[in-house]
């Protein structure tokens, strides 16, 4: 195994541990929104893509490239919109002391 | 130079992501968090686009505008009832970008890889291509254009386990002989299979489980690529999905009594339970009316709603709170129990009622409220079964017995509201039905809650 290797396991371990340790404290309140938001994130191949599709190399690689950057595009733009609508919704209850007394 | 400010844009954006799903932990600065996030995701397209090896942004250009239209229309057109299919296609999504760009390397590198990097791009294609059919299966079923309840055949086991043995043949055949298209393409060819034949065997309940897993496949997949392309913020923001995928999985398996085995390896499907029979023998069923559930809930001090996935169905969230408000109205407490595998995915019940403004406080996870039941005058509980099945505390033999249950039949008086007398997804009898303290008020949730709206309207 290369140096380059190591430090990229190194590294991948690390953020693993760091991805464990931030998520397990996500209450199961917002579930849906953290799987939409690492949705989101994991649009991050998009760094891949856009590299593949501007390079130039030949045909078969740019139109892979154009797909990838396109799909990869959907999650990124698409994942952090509907996670802002649906964080938006939570709301905390603002009436609270208005409990009105038992008729 | 420019090297460096790309690495320095990477670096930053990796640690907005981290800080964005750290203000995910409370919903008080959980958007502040999320523009963080997406503050960190423009750092690194930014950096990425000074790459040396482009030339050209025409494609790029129109990829991103063709996505962004996509994805924006998708966002805000799409009902919150159908969060479940979208976060299963957008996991299809974010697998085929890395799997083409897998693809791509190969095509364009083939031969003067190391054996190291093949072997990342081997797990970056078998993820990612597993991940693209699986997703699409799962999307298919929650869509409903594929019959969403669990598909059997004969030798479903036998065939999983030697495709699965193939395709890691192949994977160890493609590190020794790298130029070998065939093997490569094959393996490719065999990971979409499987993606398909793992969703297929999952009945609409395991759907938790399957979306949390194909959310973590995701994850690594891209890891997996900045593997093979050296890229650092690929990696950190792999592993970030990929640990969420699996810890949700985790918790979801666990919530539903499966073993952490099970979820590895996506087997699940294989018990169907016995289709016990129903109302058999002497046991009956009170039917309640909406008048007299009225009154009942009109004088309750505390009352504890259980949604289920019968919930989402009938979209019945609007008339719940407005019960809750009736209910608060008049001087009772309300809150809301929700199990952690209520619905198609995590958090799904949380979503929806915080979208017909029920305030996120009220809403209690399993934990947390399970003591209180007993304290509570009435338990409503609103298309659950399984979720409350009390068998799954005593009865040993029952084949959900051990999974962690809402002690609903602790309160003082209860409610279900229920299509049916129909069996829950386990295909076994509830007992929760034949107990004296249990009212049963039958419909399809939205107009029975409609109903109940306007006899608690009357009670003044």
């Amino acid at each position: 195994m290369t140096l380059t290797a190591l430090l990229q396991v190194y590294v991948f371990i690390l953020a693993g541990f760091v991805g464990f340790f931030t998520i397990t404290r996500v209450p199961p309140l917002l579930h849906t929104p953290l799987m939409s938001a690492t949705n989101a994130i994991s649009g991050i191949s998009l760094v891949g893509s856009l590299v593949l599709a501007g390079s130039g190399h030949d045909s078969t690689s740019t139109i892979l490239g154009v797909i990838a950057v396109t799909s990869a595009t959907i999650n990124v733009v698409g994942g952090f919109m509907i996670t802002d609508r649906m964080l938006k919704m939570f709301k905390k209850d603002d009436k609270k002391p208005a409990a009105a007394p038992k008729p | 130079m420019r090297e460096t400010l790309t690495q320095a844009l990477y670096l930053a954006a990796s640690v907005l992501f981290i800080l964005g799903l750290r203000g995910l932990t409370s919903p008080a600065h959980a958007r502040r968090g999320m523009f963080l996030a997406e503050i960190g995701m423009v750092l690194a397209i930014a950096g990425t686009l000074l790459h040396h090896e482009i030339i050209s942004y025409t494609w790029i250009i129109i990829g991103m505008i063709a996505g962004s239209a996509i994805g924006a229309a998708m966002a805000i057109l799409m009902p919150m009832t159908a969060v479940p299919q979208r976060t299963a296609i957008s996991h299809a999504f974010g697998a085929l970008a890395a799997t083409l760009v897998g693809v791509a390397e190969y095509h364009l590198h083939a031969g003067e890889l190391s054996r190291g990097t093949m072997a990342a791009l081997g797990f970056e294609v078998m993820f990612g291509s597993l991940t693209i059919t699986g997703s699409f299966m799962a999307f298919g079923k929650l869509q409903e254009l594929v019959k969403s309840a669990p598909v059997t055949y004969p030798f479903q086991n036998f065939i999983n386990i030697t495709l699965f043995l193939v395709t890691t043949g192949l994977f160890v055949w493609m590190i020794v002989d790298p130029s070998n298209g065939t093997v490569f393409y094959t393996m490719v060819a065999l990971g979409l299979l499987i993606g398909v034949l793992i969703v297929l065997p999952i009945g609409g309940a395991d759907m938790p489980v399957v979306i949390s897993l194909l959310n973590s496949y995701a994850g690594l997949a891209s890891s997996a690529t900045g593997f093979v392309l050296g890229n650092n913020v690929l990696i950190i923001a792999g592993a970030l999905d990929g640990a969420s995928g699996f810890i949700l999985s985790v918790i979801m398996s666990r919530a539903m009594n499966r073993s952490f085995r099970n979820v590895i390896f996506g087997a699940f499907g294989g018990e169907t339970g016995p289709a016990a029979a129903i109302g058999a023998g002497d046991k009956t069923v009170r039917a309640t009316s909406a008048e007299d559930l009225a009154v009942l809930l009109g004088y309750a001090h505390s009352v504890i709603i259980v949604p289920g996935y019968g919930m989402a169905v009938a979209q019945a969230q609007h008339e719940v709170r407005e019960v809750m408000e009736l209910i608060e109205k008049r001087g009772g407490e309300v809150k809301f129990a929700i199990h952690p595998v209520a619905g198609r995915m995590p958090g799904h019940m949380n979503v929806l009622l915080a979208e017909a403004n029920v305030p996120y406080d009220k809403l209690k996870d399993m934990d947390e409220v399970n003591g209180e039941f007993e304290r509570t005058d009435v338990a409503i509980v609103i298309g659950a079964n399984d979720v409350v099945n009390p068998a799954a505390r005593t009865d040993k033999g029952s084949p959900i017995y051990g999974m962690p249950i809402l002690n609903v039949d602790q309160a003082k008086n209860v409610v279900v509201m229920k299509r049916s007398m129909a069996t829950g997804f386990a295909g076994i009898d509830n007992a929760l039905f034949y107990n004296p303290k249990t009212q049963m008020y039958f419909g399809d949730a939205k107009k029975p809650l409609a109903n109940l709206v306007k006899e608690l309207r009357q009670l003044e």
